[in-house]
């Protein structure tokens, strides 16, 4: 036996148990649940323990038979309640997703022109929220924006309302929900992109003539777009899917998919009709997921 | 480098206010003797009282810090290992699927991830008897495997930005794969680990949404709690608890981010060796 670099045995096993056990891992828990998804949204309802049917069944007299149903499907584009539901969370994702860059935009500019030290503190502040509790947080907007919440109290102090406004359990505390639990993830990549702007580009453009705005929209504009999709899609994926803002400060008729998903399945006990609403939420994210994705793969070298 | 404008300022000043306002709100009125929050009824430390005095609480917590640190450490080993498969070990079969694997659960809604396990844990059980009931085990598995993408993103872009010459050298020397991973690699990502470590277990005492799909009668998480007690209204406690919860994040995290970003700042006995990889 040398030394020389001839797989061994125990070098094999090592590289199989490297890939293999994570392998293993994500197959069994993460690939091996959504197929079985599918297959529970094509099966009936039942009231048993689980609540669905098999898809293939055994008797003596017919033998195996496939027993999938469309019924699921077919349900969700007749109730008009879910397609409201997908419509809704598109356009409140959406919105949310701009008002979060209209915020975060400056943010992020304002910080990558700080000098240091200042602009590690900036960041650090912006990221703190992102890991205390989502969950508290949202709470700390119950309070603020209840009937009696901070807002009411300072705005009827200030004598400008006159009877509390109802701003809890409505889409606008959805809005400053989301804007609030995600404004990290749109700070941070902005930043990362326009960090790299070179300052002498702006002393050119404002040598050659060029006026703030035209600085803005031909040069800083156009350099930070990697940066505002990446910001972008990390707030609209999770937007769209979420449960705890609309369940927490939107109102009855909130109506947003991961909400209808989450009733479905916890109220109404339909766990076929869970699943192919579950089917169609991803179908409707596939295409902003691999847009993310193959950005990511962009940017690696 | 040019200072941002006035109207630059003001937005971040607003941003700030906006993130940071309705926490010291709540840490306020966590101090507040009175119930109602439109009133106020002194200094008091009352509700902590009260909070210290709830079992339920403190049961919740008690299960919820058991799987975070479990499911961190699964989440960091398994994380590290797909980090490694992805940087170190050139092509395999199923590369293209075990990353899109990988990276997927950093996207995926948490209805979807939360619904799919329940029913894998249920058709398990119907299959093989495992896991007979669910609680702290499927809870475990759960958060560990949304985790584990987190902490291979980490420990990947850390490989991915680490001199290699240090562990092809301990190859041509003659060192076996494992041992070089043992000895160099697994040093050098070390931090990166950590920061992941910490992350799943932040992460994990967060979680809602997979939590309430996966656990089963008894097994209540400190986010489950909090969620049935506000979805009711405001509860003076949970003013105590966000306050204790808070601080104490934000404690750790600010001296956790400081000392890592200082020992970003470039150091010139660094800079040097770094140079001739640039050229390859």
């Amino acid at each position: 036996m040398t030394r020389a670099a001839s797989p061994g045995t125990g070098d094999r096993l090592w590289r199989g148990a490297v890939i293999g056990i994570p392998y293993f891992w994500l197959a069994l828990f993460f690939l091996a649940p959504f197929a079985l998804v599918l297959k529970i949204s094509f099966a009936d309802p039942i009231l048993a323990q689980p609540p669905y049917s098999d898809l293939i069944t055994w008797s003596e007299a017919t033998g195996y038979r496939l027993q999938a149903t469309l019924d699921n499907y077919r349900f969700l584009v007749e109730d008009n309640l879910y397609l409201v539901s997908y419509w809704r969370s598109i356009k409140i994702a959406l919105v949310a997703t701009i008002l979060c860059l209209l915020l975060g935009f400056p943010m992020a500019y304002a910080i990558a022109r700080t000098p240091q030290p200042w602009r590690n503190l900036l960041l650090l502040l912006v990221m703190l929220p992102f890991w205390t509790s989502s969950l508290l947080q949202l709470y700390a907007w119950m309070v603020m924006l209840s009937q009696q919440g901070v807002i009411n109290q300072v705005l009827m102090n200030l004598g400008l309302i006159s009877t509390p406004l109802k701003i809890l359990y409505t889409n606008v505390a959805v809005y400053i929900g989301i804007v609030y639990t995600f404004l990290p993830f749109m700070v941070l990549p902005l930043y990362t992109t326009l960090e790299r702007l070179d300052p002498d580009l702006y002393e050119a453009a404002e040598d050659l003539g060029a006026s703030p705005t035209q600085v803005f929209r031909d040069i800083t504009l156009p350099m930070a777009m990697p940066g505002i999709v990446a910001g972008g899609l990390l707030v609209f994926i999770p937007a769209l899917g979420s449960y705890i803002i609309p369940a927490m400060l939107g109102g009855l008729d909130t109506l947003m998919i991961g909400r209808t998903l989450y009733d479905e399945f916890f109220l109404n006990r339909d766990w076929p009709l869970a699943s192919a609403v579950a089917v169609i939420l991803l179908l409707v994210l596939i295409v902003p997921i691999m847009l993310f994705q193959s950005l990511q793969q962009e940017r690696k070298p | 480098m040019r200072r941002p404008s006035g109207f630059l300022c003001t937005v971040l000043a607003f941003g700030l206010a906006f993130l940071y306002v309705p926490i010291f709100v709540v840490i306020t009125y966590s101090f507040n003797d009175a119930r109602l929050i439109n009133v106020w009824g002194g200094l008091s430390l009352r509700w902590y009282r009260e909070l210290l005095r709830s079992p339920e609480i403190i049961d919740a917590a008690l299960l919820s810090l058991e799987v975070g640190v479990v499911s961190a450490t699964l989440a960091t080993l398994l994380g590290t290992l797909a980090g490694l498969a992805l940087n170190r070990m050139g092509r395999f079969r199923g590369r293209t699927l075990f990353s899109g694997m990988v990276a997927a659960p950093l996207v995926m809604p948490e209805v979807i991830t939360g619904l799919s396990l329940l029913l894998l844990f249920v058709g398990l059980k119907e299959l093989t008897g495992w896991p007979h009931s669910r609680g702290f085990t499927t809870i475990t598995i759960a958060h560990a495997t949304f985790s584990t993408a987190y902490v291979a993103v980490i420990v990947q872009s850390r490989l991915g930005a680490m001199d290699q010459s240090l562990e092809e050298a301990a190859m041509d020397l003659g060192g076996r794969p494992f041992a070089v991973v043992r000895d160099i690699t697994l040093p050098l990502i070390a931090p990166a680990m950590a920061a992941g470590w910490l992350l799943a277990f932040t992460l994990s005492l967060d979680e809602f949404v997979i939590t309430s799909f996966v656990t089963g009668a008894g097994a209540t998480t400190l986010p489950l709690e909090i969620f049935s007690r506000v979805r009711l209204g405001i509860t003076p406690e949970i003013n105590a608890l966000a306050t204790l919860i808070i601080g104490g994040v934000a404690i750790g995290v600010a001296a956790a981010g400081w000392s890592m970003l200082r020992s970003r700042q470039p150091r010139p006995e660094q800079a040097g060796p770094r140079e001739p990889q640039a050229l390859r």
